[in-house]
This record gives C-alpha cells, structure tokens and sequence, in this order.
C-alpha cells in the first residue's frame, strides 16, 4: 500500500506549519522525515492520522483520494500512528487500551476483552514484544507503553505505520530493538513514516530520507549521506556537530551533594541516595531515560522539593533547607526544564521576565516602585548580549520562539553574580541554532569558572558537553564515569545494567 | 518499624497501615468511655418494630456498660484481625467493617444508657436520609467520570423536586410527577453541557451559578402560585410504600430495604446499572477514558464531546429523579429551598467514595446514618452535643480529600473543557 500527499497546506493563525508538502510513501520501505524542531513535521503527520485537517491539499491511499476527517478514517484506510507522547490511558489496562474505540460487545453493550487478549499475545510473540494485556498502563515502563501503541496499530492492521519521535523516550538498546522491529515491518511489506530529528537512528534505518524545514520540503537525501550533509539540509546552513571545548581547568570543590533522599507527598522515593562532588570548572551531565528522577534531584537543587533528606553544600554552606530565593541568591542559576512554564511567565513582557529574580532590590526597585527606565535599560543590554531576536522587550515573552525564550531565560539566570549553573534539559525542543548557542554558552561558564550541573535526556548533548557523565536510574546514581566511555556502555547504564 | 520500612511499602498497602492505626486509636478511644462510665451501668433499650417478619423480634435490653465494653472488645479484636490480615497481604475489608459496627454499638452503648433505642427506625431513617445523596453521588459519578464537573447537583435535585411536585398535585398524578422529575433534572445539565463543553465556561462557577439560578427561579414560583394557589399547585402527596413479596420479610433487612417507596426501588435499580455499566460495558470504557486522557479517546476516533455531553443530559436526569424523593417521597408537598445543601453533600460522598458508584453509595449510607442518629440523640439527650456528631462526617471528608487516607485521585481530566488539535501542532 502507498501513500501520497499532494500539496498539503496548514496554518495556524499568522504560521503557515506546512507549506504544499509533497510526500510519497512506497510499502516496503522506511521513509524519514528529518525536520528541525517547529519545522511542521507532527502537524503534517497529525492531519495524515486525521487529528488536523488540512487547509489545503489532498491525500491518496494506493492513487484513490481519501478523506481524512477523524483517525477513524485514517484506522480504516489502513494508517496507523504511534504518538511522540503516548495515546494512552494511564489507569487501563493494555487490553482496554487496545480496544477503546474498537470495542467487541455481548449482550446488551458489555464488553468482550477476549478477542484482544489474544490478538495482543498473537502480536506480541511474533515481535517479541513480552506485554501482558492484563497489565495496567501506568506500571509499565515506556519502552513497553510504545510497543503497546505499536501493536494497536497492528491488531488495526495498518499497512501505513507513522512513527513520530519514537526514539525520544528510549535507552540507546530499546532504540536498537525498536529501529530492528521497524525493519522487521517493513520487509512484511508495511509502509513506514519514521519522523525524527536525530541524524544517527535516520541514517542507520532509513530507506528513504525527505527534509522538512520551516513547513516546506527542501529535499531528499539517501541514507548514505554524512551527518553533516543531513544536518546542513535540515538547517538550511552549515552546522558544526562538534562543541568546541579545551580540558577543564578544575578549581575548588564548589558543590558537595550527600545522601540525597527525595520523596513525593505519598513518601514514594523519587531520588535514592545520590551522592556527588562537583568542582569548580567543570560540567557534570547528568544521564538517563526520562523520568528517573532527574527533574526532582534538579529542582531540589534550588529549594524546589518539599521532602528532601541528606545534604546539599554549596561553597562551603549548607542549601539544603534554603528558600528558592536563598538558593538563587547564594550562586545558583537555575535553567527549568519546563522554560514555558518554569522559566517564564509567557504574558509579562521580556523585560519584565529579565527581572523576576532582582525586581524587589535595587537598581530596580526603589522603594515599593519598580523603576521602569532601569528595567527597560537592562532589557537592552541584555537583549544585546544574549542576542534575543523581538520586536521590542516590551512584547509579551509569548511571542518569542523556543530558542529566543531560552535566551531570556539564559540571560536573567546568568546576569546574577552565579557560582553554580543547574540547566535541566536546556535544548529540548529548540532550534539547531539555538542549541550551539546554549552549547557554546554552557562551556562559556565553564571556562570562566564555574560549575555546571546539567540534565540531559540526549545522550549527544551529554557527550558533547560533559566532563564527566553521572548515570541516573531510578533515582539512583547507577555510575559516575568519563566522558569518553562508550556510547554502549552509558546505554547499558541507562538501562540499569551495572558493569 | 524504621522510616525506611515504611517508605518500602507501595502506596495503598500505607494507606491500609494507617487506616489501622486510625482504627485501634478509635478503639481505644471506646474503651476509654467505658472507663469513664459510672460505676453502674444503666439498661440500653434496642427496639426492633414493624413489619411482619417471619421472626419478630421485639426488643434487646443490655446494661450500657457490659455492651459498651463487649462491643469495644470486639472492635478492638478487630483491629488486630486487620493487622494479621495486613500482614498476610490480604483486604482488611471485612475486619474494617466489623470495626465501623462494632465501635458504633459500643458508642451507642455509651451514649444511650437509659434510654430506648428504636433500631431500626435509626436504619431505615438513615437510608432515606441518604436518597436524594446517592442520587446526587451517581450523578457526580456520570458526569465527572467523563470529565464534567458537576456542582450544579443541588441545583438538580430542586429542579427535580419542585418540577415532581407541582405536576403531581397538577395532574393529580405522582407518576406523571415523577415522569417529569429527571427531564427537570436534564434541562439543567442541557445548560451546564452547553456551556461547560460547547463553549468551555469554567464549571465551578457555571455549576455555582445554575444552583443559584434554580434556588432563585424556584423561590420566586414558590411565592408567587404555590402559596397562593396551594391547593391546585402544591397538593401531592406521597407515594405510599409498597412491600416486595417475601424480601420485606426477612428479619432487619426486610423492612429496612424492601418496604420503601417507588423511587428507593429505582435507586437500587440506577445503582445497579451505573456500576456495573461503567466498569464492564462499552460506554462505561468510553467514558473513563474521556475523563481520563481525552486526547487519547479522539485518537481512537471517539467524540469527547458527545459522550460528555450525553453523560451529563444522563446525570441531569438521575439528579432530577432524586429530587422527586423530596417531595414525592417523602412529604408531597413542595416547599421553599428544600434540597438543602444536600446536592453538596452530595459531592462531597461522591469524593470521599473516591468517584466510584459503590464508594458513593457508601460514603452517602454514612452520612445519611449520622444525620439521622444526630437527629435521635438530640431527641433523646447525649452527654455530647448532637451538632458535634453532624459534624463528624464531614470532618471524616475533610481528611480523606486532604489525602490522610491516601491520595483521592479525581479522574485526570476532569473539570478541563476539551477542544479537538487543541493542543498538537
């Protein structure tokens, strides 16, 4: 089965997300999308499995149009999705997963899980998938939540399989298992969408790579392109893959963190134990698949966590019970992971937004009054130094693009007088451009002194950045290794097997 | 145990260690008032009326301090038979239950030395007292399990009651009346549906507001042809009970629950059918998973909106059905506010029951019983102010919705208006 687009068009408001994209989709074979960030590849692919309609454009199933109205149509023309964030529900089980929408009935309504049951163990032996349809969905860890989309899709009996950003939420060997799974696929004859941003998975799978940038398709490329080709058509401009970086100059030991126990209101243990040194100098990346407890051990790092036990030093004085205003004021700058909710209050202005740290001190605050031309006169140096493209700093920070919000949120947390930099997750979702921006600017603070404690899902970024790579596993600090052990063994790390 | 042992424990397995501990602080708690007791006991009096059971009996005398102390034993027997049952990792269930039962007679004991008990009376008045509750908790269960809050059930329930009983007394029919009674209840939810899912008005305020619309509309009607023209406008009177063959003879059980009106058999009967509905049929699958994850429902092709949409019309109707309890059966006649609050009480049984249609169900059975013996013990004088014991079942949702007894989980999507792609580009 193929499928086509032809001239596809959406807009949002004033955005034109796709821009008359062009696709063809031969069964058989495992197509990439490559696209940026924002460059309109989940869009086109929602209006594909009928969650957006196209504005203009049509989509044709073995050469016949079809219409794509809900994913009711797409499930019956043979198009089937596993979604960068699960469509599941947390508290059913697979089997009630499975057949929600689809659902068998006896009598007057009542639900038949039996033919799903076994369907799922049909599926689930022939892919080695090992998923219990009796398990509840929130207790299985997400490498299993993706193949339960995965086998939906296929108990639906989608020729066309649209996989969007499947690898974002996987250990490099569930990555492995996952690309090998989808060539397993596509040799039964399926047809395979495979969207991502990550070079290295395009290049090892792919059969058939289109490049998307800002809405519009810009090219194809053979999967024996370098990294560097690819990345320059992704961009639109030559990109550098490397991050520039002399060996550390360690100082002093800056930060000292001691059997640190974290748990959740319900005393659930969310971070176990960690113990670490940090000197000054020197960037710790934190790894780990996400959701191990690394936002928590971030946060706790500023006051953030309410149930902390252990101790957390910091040149010296004890944090550990600090307000998140002592924490900041003593030397921190924190960079959330969560920048539009975190990092910003998206309807204050920038200028505003560079000041929520120190608006109640002076220069800013005289007295009970904010002072508008010190705050506007900051903007503007600011503004310059970080180089955040706006309009004006008056405009709302909602306005701003991923990678221009960052900056803002860079820049109030750089500007204070800062001992210690916690960045959690500070290229998620951004721009190529934006991230050799924060790259260069993390080894900035490095190099001028001080220490960075950064959290990254992308094992790429940890590499690229790293002194040395604590491993984060359930809470725990599985290891702390150099920077140059092998890509396999962090895998294995982060998968929880210890050497 | 050390802090670590604790924390080694999954969350329910805590939440049942501390229901534990709760019980045999509470146990002790009975034993102390047995302490306290006068050195001589005064006969309690239980009385077992009506009916025509196959074995009647009459009454039960027990001096007050020999039943409190049996009865706190036998709480306290309890309490470790829950232990032992933790410890073997199976439900506490049953002991539980027999700890609510036995440290209530033991309280009773205390409470009533020297005086004359009507047992059961006290039960059959707790359950109505809990009707129009458990009508209101299953319209809570409706609605929100498909993500709609819904503060608008005492509103639904007046409409209920005061639509019942003008059409009764109109058309000299209580079942025309009661026909009516839930198509009330729906008109009110077709406003919070519109509203809540078409155009994504915050449901609390919205919920807030139709309960005050319905007060005011139903007070202004009220002054305006019910007083005056009482006798053609206001004029229903009750259904009278009706005894089901054989069941309403069983000795305790039988006229408690089988010699009641038309609407408690239909309670038991929408009861029935929304539990059993929403876990094991189609449309009970659908609507969790639209309160759930209702991005993930139109993913698979469902209609949110629809579905909430319907489940609230339903719900109106359930909540309409209850408020014809009020009038048509309890009293007849309508009169000015006489819902109460009880909508609201309503919803706090359908959270402290954790938004299951049996945990409602049994949330509002307690309430109702507590009100009802608060009711009794004012009558007949307690060492303990009656509006202490009124209290008590709210303070017991208190604490249960601040998560002492494990975190209250809502369905996740409740409250949240949905709007399709909303959020995917």
């Amino acid at each position: 089965m193929s499928l086509e687009l032809r001239g596809i068009t959406k807009r949002f408001g004033a955005l034109t997300a796709n821009d008359s994209i062009d696709l063809k989709v031969e069964a058989g074979e495992i197509h990439a999308i490559l696209g940026e960030n924002g460059a309109g590849k989940s869009t086109l692919m929602n209006i594909v499995y009928g969650l957006l309609s196209p504005d203009e454009g049509s989509i044709s199933v073995d050469g016949k149009v079809i219409n794509i109205n809900s994913p009711l149509d797409a499930l019956a023309a043979g198009i089937g999705m596993v979604h960068q964030h699960f469509m599941l529900i947390p508290v059913f089980t697979v089997a009630e997963n499975i057949v929600l929408g689809h659902e068998q009935v006896k009598g007057p309504g009542f639900l038949d899980l039996e033919t799903a049951r076994k369907e799922i163990a049909r599926v689930s032996a022939e892919f080695n998938f090992d998923v219990d349809p009796d398990a509840l969905v929130e207790d299985l860890p997400v490498g299993i939540q993706q193949r339960v989309e995965i086998i939906r899709a296929l108990i639906y009996d989608a020729k066309v399989l649209i996989l969007d950003e499947p690898t974002a939420v996987l250990t490099p060997q569930e990555t492995d298992e996952l690309l090998k799974n989808m060539k397993k696929l596509r040799d039964k004859g399926a047809a395979i969408v495979f969207i991502t941003h990550k070079l290295r998975e395009v290049r090892e799978a792919a059969d058939k790579i289109t490049i998307i940038r800002r809405g519009k398709v810009v090219g194809t490329a053979s999967p024996t392109a370098s990294q560097e080709e690819l990345a320059s058509l992704m961009v639109g401009r030559p990109v550098s893959l490397d991050v520039d970086k002399a060996a550390p100059q360690l100082g002093e030991v800056l930060l000292t963190v001691d059997q640190l126990n974290i748990h959740d209101h319900t005393g659930r243990a969310l971070v176990k134990g960690v113990s670490f040194e940090l000197r000054a100098g020197e960037v710790l990346a934190v790894a780990g698949v996400q959701g191990n407890g690394q936002s928590e051990l971030a946060e706790a790092m500023v006051g953030l966590q309410e149930h902390v036990d252990g101790k957390i030093t910091l040149a010296g004085v004890d944090i550990t019970r600090s307000t998140v205003r002592e924490a900041l004021h003593s030397g921190i700058a924190f960079i959330p992971e969560s920048r539009e909710e975190d990092g910003l209050i998206s309807s204050f202005s920038i200028e505003e937004n560079l000041i929520l740290d120190l608006h109640d001190l002076p220069p800013f605050a005289n007295g009970p009054v904010i002072s508008q031309s010190v705050v506007a006169e900051n903007a503007s140096k600011r503004v310059t130094e970080f180089d955040i493209r706006a309009q004006s700093a008056k405009d709302a920070a909602s306005s701003l693009s991923g990678g221009n919000k960052q900056k803002v949120v860079l820049a109030r947390e750089l500007s204070r007088p800062v001992k210690l930099v916690v960045a959690s997750q500070p290229t998620r979702g951004l721009d190529v451009g934006s991230i050799e921006f924060v790259h260069e600017r993390i080894i900035a603070e490095r190099d001028s002194g001080r220490g960075v404690l950064l959290f990254s899902t992308e094992l790429d970024e940890v590499v690229a950045l790293a002194d040395r790579i604590a491993v984060m596993y359930r809470g725990e600090f599985i290891a702390i290794v150099p920077a140059d052990t092998s890509r396999e063994e962090l895998g294995l790390l982060m998968a929880g097997v210890k050497r | 145990m050390s802090t670590t042992e604790i924390r080694s424990l999954s969350a329910p397995e805590r939440r049942r260690r501390r229901g534990i501990i709760t019980m045999g602080v509470l146990g002790l708690f009975a034993l102390a008032l047995f302490a306290l007791m006068p050195k001589e006991g005064q006969p309690v009096t239980y009385s077992f009326v009506l009916g025509n059971e196959w074995v009647l009996i009459k009454e039960w005398i027990i001096n007050s301090k020999t039943g409190s102390l049996i009865f706190a034993a036998i709480a306290l027997a309890s309490v470790v038979l829950a232990a032992l049952q933790f410890r073997a990792r199976k439900t506490i269930r049953f002991a539980s239950s027999i700890f609510g039962v036995s440290f209530l007679m033991s309280f009773l004991c205390w409470a009533a030395a020297g005086k004359f008990i009507p047992f059961t009376g006290l039960l059959q008045g707790g359950l109505l007292l809990s009707v129009p509750l458990i009508f209101g908790a299953m319209a809570g269960v409706l609605s929100e399990r498909s993500g709609v809050i819904n503060i608008a059930i005492e509103g639904q329930l007046l409409a209920g009651a005061f639509v019942s009983g003008v059409l009764a007394s109109l058309l000299h029919s209580n079942w025309l009346g009661l026909l009516f009674a839930p198509i009330a209840g729906a008109l009110i939810s077709l406003l919070l549906a519109v509203f809540a899912i078409k155009y994504g008005i915050d449901q609390v305020v919205l919920g807030f507001v139709l309960n005050v619309l319905v007060i005011g509309l139903t007070n202004f009607l009220y002054k305006k042809l019910l007083i005056p023209y009482q006798d053609t406008w206001n004029a229903a009177t009750a259904f009278t009970p009706i005894e089901i063959p054989l069941l309403s003879k069983i000795p305790l059980i039988g006229p408690i629950f089988f010699s009641q009106s038309i609407i408690v058999y239909l309670m038991y009967v929408v009861v029935t059918i929304i539990h059993i509905s929403l876990f094991k049929t189609k449309w009970g699958l659908r609507t969790r998973a639209v309160g759930e994850h209702p991005t993930a429902a139109e993913s698979v092709g469902i209609d949110v909106n629809k579905i909430r949409f319907k489940n609230v019309l339903i719900a109106g109707a359930v909540a309409g059905l209850g408020g014809a309890f009020f009038t048509l059966g309890a009293v007849g006649s309508f009169s000015k506010e006489m819902t109460a609050g009880k909508g609201f009480i309503a919803l706090a049984a359908l959270i402290f029951g954790r938004w299951s249609p049996l945990g409602a169900v049994a949330a509002a059975l307690i309430f109702g019983f507590a009100d009802n013996l608060q009711g009794l013990l004012t009558i007949t004088g307690t060492p303990i102010p009656s509006e202490f014991m009124l209290m008590a079942p709210y303070i017991a949702t208190i604490i249960a919705v601040s998560g002492f007894v494990g975190r209250v989980r809502a369905p996740a999507a409740d409250g949240v208006a949905y709007k399709r792609g909303g959020g995917s580009h």
